[in-house]
């Protein structure tokens, strides 16, 4: 779960990690206490908020010199979408707008705290080249990334965070600031239980000073039965709306391109399915993991999800049936389609337990529905289905 | 031979009276694996399925010599459960619960270092099964047949793709692992191919991965120096957008890492052969042999 900038940089003041002074826009009356909130006198960084990357090169990051700018930015983000190259040709609806205090930069520091697999454990990742795409500069100079893994405490040894700074070229007042941002972003981690910090940049000042420019917060979905009050800062505005009604209903579903709707019980076996459709010269249109039980209350909902797009020309549902009776996931499927009227074609590959009944049922179910028991020809049905 | 379980395999179910854990442990017991009992704090003294309900590992081990677990217990009961199990001895523990936080399991890989005798399988995993000897896991027994190839997944409904196809083709299975779908978890791909290594009835290796991470990669690096026996390998998620967690935790391409054309070109250079189709994976496997 993502959250917004400013939500981040809420955490950090409560970790001692040093942000800039911020206030809040969520409608045109606040502009004018949110512009005298901060020291404004000679201008300030108004910023889009919308749960994205490159906001600053579309132009949802502006430094506005005087109130009358902060208005036009407002006006032209305020209620509209923002679109980047992460986003997707839809973008993101923008609903709130930040404004921080200027800030004098003279040098940008890459700064994040990740999960790293291979170690089993949370690294730090610092760089040199800050403010610019962390994985270009891997591939292209990766001598300037520098990572150190945190101990069993979820601590950074001291002498890995001098060690850090020296490479950096930090002063005594530096490294001091570079050690509380350390340590304050390390217990965040823990004790929010987040999957990913990113701080790019993490400025340098004029005056010397450490400073965390930008803020950047995942927080682990598995853990927010006990993060409570981070689950109350979701902003479902920000996630493709079925993905959210997906996740709301214990679904996994994730938006394609293509005009093949997918149905699949097992991520790997659903990741497997696309591959093999697009193998077959087809486009998936989603990812769609119905879970290991495909009873029929789970199948409709699925289904309706996958219609509610509208590029979805065909249905392929592969269900290796396992330990649950195939025949019984076909009569389900059957109850699921009949009640929501499906009438674009759907091939279902059933495998497993009872797979023959299953496919029967389907085949004499008088709708417009073909049962198959392998999944390179019911792929290739459903190619040629929706061609 | 076969590896982590066989006909002397004593096992206990953590979480035993749950639904799942029921269903599940049932299967199992049909299957003529040895379950001694379970474990459910509070319903200790109690009999499920004709077997004894114990309120702790520790009462279960002092009823019966036990030397593997399987876990059921909610997400969020699970580092303990799992630490539970590793504290009184169990050399074995198979966890099938999915969702558990990932820094609980940094915390449990830590903790475990200090019981070198055990071995954790999973989180979020399907479990594991040594065909004609022993099951304990949610993989439906049917498609399994006593044979000689080593499977190792990632994935759970994949895994049992592979199974029946090395059936099919009439290869058969030594002993199948479900590895789990999380970014942190317990056995990994290369301490799997190490037991199938030095296993005397696993004659050829199916090694099932998806996006995300560079498992794959790691156990081309092992698989290079250290693998005789035949590999083939399959990997999901070819058409994965990066970004996006595809259902597993772990199944998400970040940072432009863990794809599969990343996986492919590591696995081929170490001699592994690279099935691009789920489907051919038994018939490209019986035309290696």
């Amino acid at each position: 779960m993502n959250l917004h900038e400013f939500q981040a940089k809420e955490f950090f003041e409560l970790y001692d990690l040093p942000v800039s002074k911020r206030s809040i826009i969520t409608k045109k009356e606040d502009i004018k206490s949110a512009f005298s909130a901060i020291d404004s006198s000679k201008g300030c960084v108004a910023k889009v908020q919308a749960h994205t990357g490159g906001r600053g090169k579309v132009g949802g990051v502006k430094v506005c010199k005087t109130i009358h700018e902060v208005e036009l930015f407002v006006e032209k983000w305020l209620g509209k979408n923002i679109i980047t190259i992460q986003t997707g040709d839809l973008g993101l609806p923008v609903n709130i707008l930040s404004l921080e205090e200027l800030t004098d930069i003279s040098r940008e520091i890459y700064f994040s705290l990740v999960v790293d697999r291979g170690e089993k454990a949370i690294s730090l990742i610092v760089s040199e080249a800050g403010g610019m795409n962390i994985e270009e500069v891997a591939e292209e100079t990766p001598e300037k990334i520098l990572k150190a893994k945190l101990d069993e405490n979820f601590e950074l040894e001291n002498t890995e965070i001098m060690k850090i700074s020296d490479l950096l070229n930090f002063n005594e007042k530096q490294k001091d600031q570079f050690k509380t941002i350390v340590e304050g972003s390390a217990k965040l981690f823990k004790e929010k239980d987040l999957s990913l910090l990113e701080i790019n940049p993490l400025v340098v000042m004029a005056n010397g000073d450490l400073l965390c420019l930008d803020a950047k917060i995942n927080v682990d979905e598995n853990a927010l039965f006990r993060q409570e009050e981070i689950e109350l800062k979701r902003d479902s505005t920000q996630e493709d709306s079925r993905e959210y009604e997906a996740k709301v209903n214990d679904l996994s579903y994730v938006s394609l391109e293509g005009n093949i709707g997918c149905m699949v019980n097992g991520a790997g076996l659903a990741m497997g399915t696309m591959d093999t459709i697009k193998l077959y010269d087809g486009e998936p249109a989603n990812f769609l993991d119905v879970g290991g039980t495909a009873t029929k209350e789970r199948v409709s909902k699925a289904l309706e999800l996958i219609l509610s797009d509208k590029k979805v020309k065909g249905i392929l549902v592969n269900i290796f049936g396992g330990i649950v009776r195939c025949d019984l996931i076909a009569q389900g499927i059957i109850d699921a389609v009949e009640e929501i009227k499906v009438s674009i074609p759907m091939v279902i590959r059933l495998q497993g337990n009872k797979a023959d009944e299953g496919k029967r049922l389907l085949n004499e179910s008088g709708l417009n529905i073909i049962g198959e028991d392998s999944l390179q020809e019911a792929s290739k049905k459903i190619v040629n289905l929706v061609k | 031979m076969s590896v982590l379980i066989d006909n002397n395999t004593k096992a206990i179910f953590q979480g035993f009276t749950g639904s799942q854990a029921t269903m599940h442990a049932e299967q199992c017991i049909d299957y003529g694996t040895n379950i001694i009992g379970g474990v459910t704090p509070g319903k200790g003294g109690q009999e499920h399925l004709n077997k004894p309900v114990f309120d702790s590992v520790k009462d279960a081990c002092a009823f019966d010599e036990i030397d593997t677990s399987v876990i059921f217990v909610p997400a969020k009961f699970t580092k303990s459960a799992i630490l539970e199990a590793a504290e009184n001895g169990i050399n074995l523990i198979i966890c099938i619960t999915e969702g558990v936080p990932v820094l609980d399991m940094i915390e449990v890989t830590n903790i475990l270092k200090s019981f070198p005798g055990t071995r954790l399988v999973g989180p979020n995993c399907p479990g594991v099964i040594s065909p004609g000897k022993s099951k304990l896991g949610i993989m439906p027994a049917s498609i399994h047949k006593e044979g000689s190839v080593g499977i190792v997944s990632r994935s759970g409904t994949l895994t049992y793709e592979a199974v029946k196809q090395t059936s099919d083709v009439g290869l058969g299975q030594s002993t199948c692992i479900g590895i789990g779908g999380d970014p942190v978890n317990g056995t990994s791909f290369i301490d799997c191919l190490k037991m199938f290594e030095n296993d005397n009835q696993t004659e050829s290796i199916v090694m099932v991965g998806e996006i995300g991470g560079t498992a794959e990669e790691e156990a081309a690096e092992y698989i290079k120096s250290n693998i005789s026996k035949p590999v083939i390998s399959y990997i999901a998620g070819v058409t994965a957008p990066k970004g996006k967690r595809m259902g597993h935790a772990g199944a998400i391409i970040s940072g432009g890492k863990g794809t599969a054309q990343d996986k492919f070109k590591a696995l081929e250079s170490a001699g592994v052969r690279v099935v691009t189709d789920l489907n051919l994976i038994g018939s490209k496997l019986k035309e290696l042999l």
